[in-house]
């Protein structure tokens, strides 16, 4: 029972309420770094980990020290100091420890703190109430999710550079176009589980 | 900034000549994702130019007590503090529109353009100019809003504002989330057009790269 439930909550963040295409988080990420393969997927691992770390990290916070002092309110200023402290302290742990891991990730880690997806993860479980268990996995699954999302772009993005695109759509636009081809498709997938 | 531009030009230089939605292609998650009807956009747009003005003057009030090392979350904590004033008005004035978009006025907190005019101008100029910068940020952006909120609403459910215009049977695809990126990819494809058919195209916003 309680493993369905976890199954379906990963199914429900990554597939039908993912982030990209149905909610529009991390857009600006997504059309970034999707250029090429590779840091699309350097990108996707190190995005997957911060989320679920961020997400079991923040409900600690929210449940054992802001519920009972009443700071609700103070969330977002608590999470976006959480998220960055912990983003800074990884990457000084990164650098010390596993400097080859270092270089290859360092770049995107840098870049997660101003990113609302990483923001959006505990915010939605505050709101949504997820247990401690739950908060993980909704974290794991908008990661997967994310990381499904940015694959698919690279993938075509790579192949649109031989496409002969107009000149005005060139770039962001036509990379526009085709997130919406996209999040046609996933909309198939609403209604697979109601959760 | 050596010289001193005037406050039209700092105004202006945020609805025209770097507008964070169409040429910078900065903050783009909120407007596909608020902008389904006209009036959301609209009110998203206010709340935007509400905190980016408001943390623009505080981070230049404070530009001199702030450590050059700690700046950045310093910049994100001014930020946060008036994400938090903005979300709580709203929830307290609007409900009805809170509901819906809740999570994307909390979510302003981390829109790159604001953190980057505190970075880029607001940390080396006085409060006027900072005040101005931030201002036509803001409604560049506000702008930038409602005309995706104009085409998507009066496309997607044949109205303007809640109240009908046209009708047919709308197209209802444009509210869809995928009718959000068409809509953003052919306005800013429209917008290269222009661009290159009457300025010669110097500063077509395709390059992307952005983050945020």
């Amino acid at each position: 029972m309680e493993f369905t439930k976890l199954f379906e909550l990963i199914i429900a963040a990554s597939l039908i309420n993912n982030f990209v295409f149905a909610k529009y988080l991390g857009l600006c990420i997504f059309f970034g770094v999707t250029k090429k393969m590779d840091t699309a997927i350097g990108m996707s691992l190190t995005f997957t980990s911060v989320m679920v770390i961020s997400a079991g990290l923040n409900w600690i916070i929210y449940e054992f020290i802001m519920k009972p002092l009443g700071l609700g309110f103070l969330e977002i200023v608590i999470f976006i100091g959480v998220v960055a402290g912990f983003v800074q302290a990884a990457d000084t742990i990164m650098k010390k420890v596993s400097p080859g891991l270092y270089y290859r990730l360092g770049i995107y880690l840098a870049l997660i703190t101003t990113n609302c997806i990483i923001l959006a993860v505990p915010l939605e479980n505050v709101s949504s109430g997820y247990n401690f268990i739950e908060s993980l996995f909704f974290g794991l699954g908008s990661g997967i999710g994310f990381s499904l999302a940015m694959i698919i772009m690279a993938s075509i993005r790579e192949k649109l550079e031989l496409a002969d695109v107009p000149k005005s759509f060139q770039g962001l636009p036509i990379s526009f176009v085709i997130t919406g081809l996209i999040a046609l498709a996933f909309l198939g997938f609403s209604g697979l589980i109601t959760l | 900034m050596s010289t001193t531009p005037s406050y039209w030009h700092l105004f202006r230089n945020g609805i025209f000549g770097e507008n964070p939605v169409f040429r910078l292609a900065l903050s783009l998650c909120p407007a596909v994702a608020v902008t389904s009807g006209l009036k959301n956009g609209f009110l998203m747009g206010i709340a935007v130019l509400f905190v980016q003005t408001m943390a623009n003057v505080t981070t230049s009030l404070l530009r001199k007590f702030i450590h050059p090392k700690v700046r950045i979350p310093s910049y994100m904590f001014i930020i946060a503090t008036w994400v938090t004033v903005t979300d709580l008005g709203m929830a307290a004035y609007a409900r009805d529109v809170y509901a819906q978009m809740g999570l994307y006025i909390k979510l302003i907190v981390a829109f790159a353009i604001i953190l980057s005019r505190s970075e880029l101008f607001a940390s080396k100029n006085k409060v006027t100019p900072s005040f101005f910068d931030g201002l036509g940020m803001g409604v560049g952006f506000l702008l930038a809003l409602v005309i995706i909120g104009f085409f998507r609403e009066l496309l997607g459910k044949g109205s303007l504002w809640g109240y009908p215009i046209i009708d047919t049977k709308p197209l209802l695809i444009m509210i869809l989330p995928a009718g959000g990126f068409f809509a953003m990819g052919i306005l800013m494809g429209f917008f290269n057009w222009i661009d290159i058919k009457f300025f010669g195209g110097k500063g077509a916003s395709g390059a992307g790269g952005s983050h945020g």
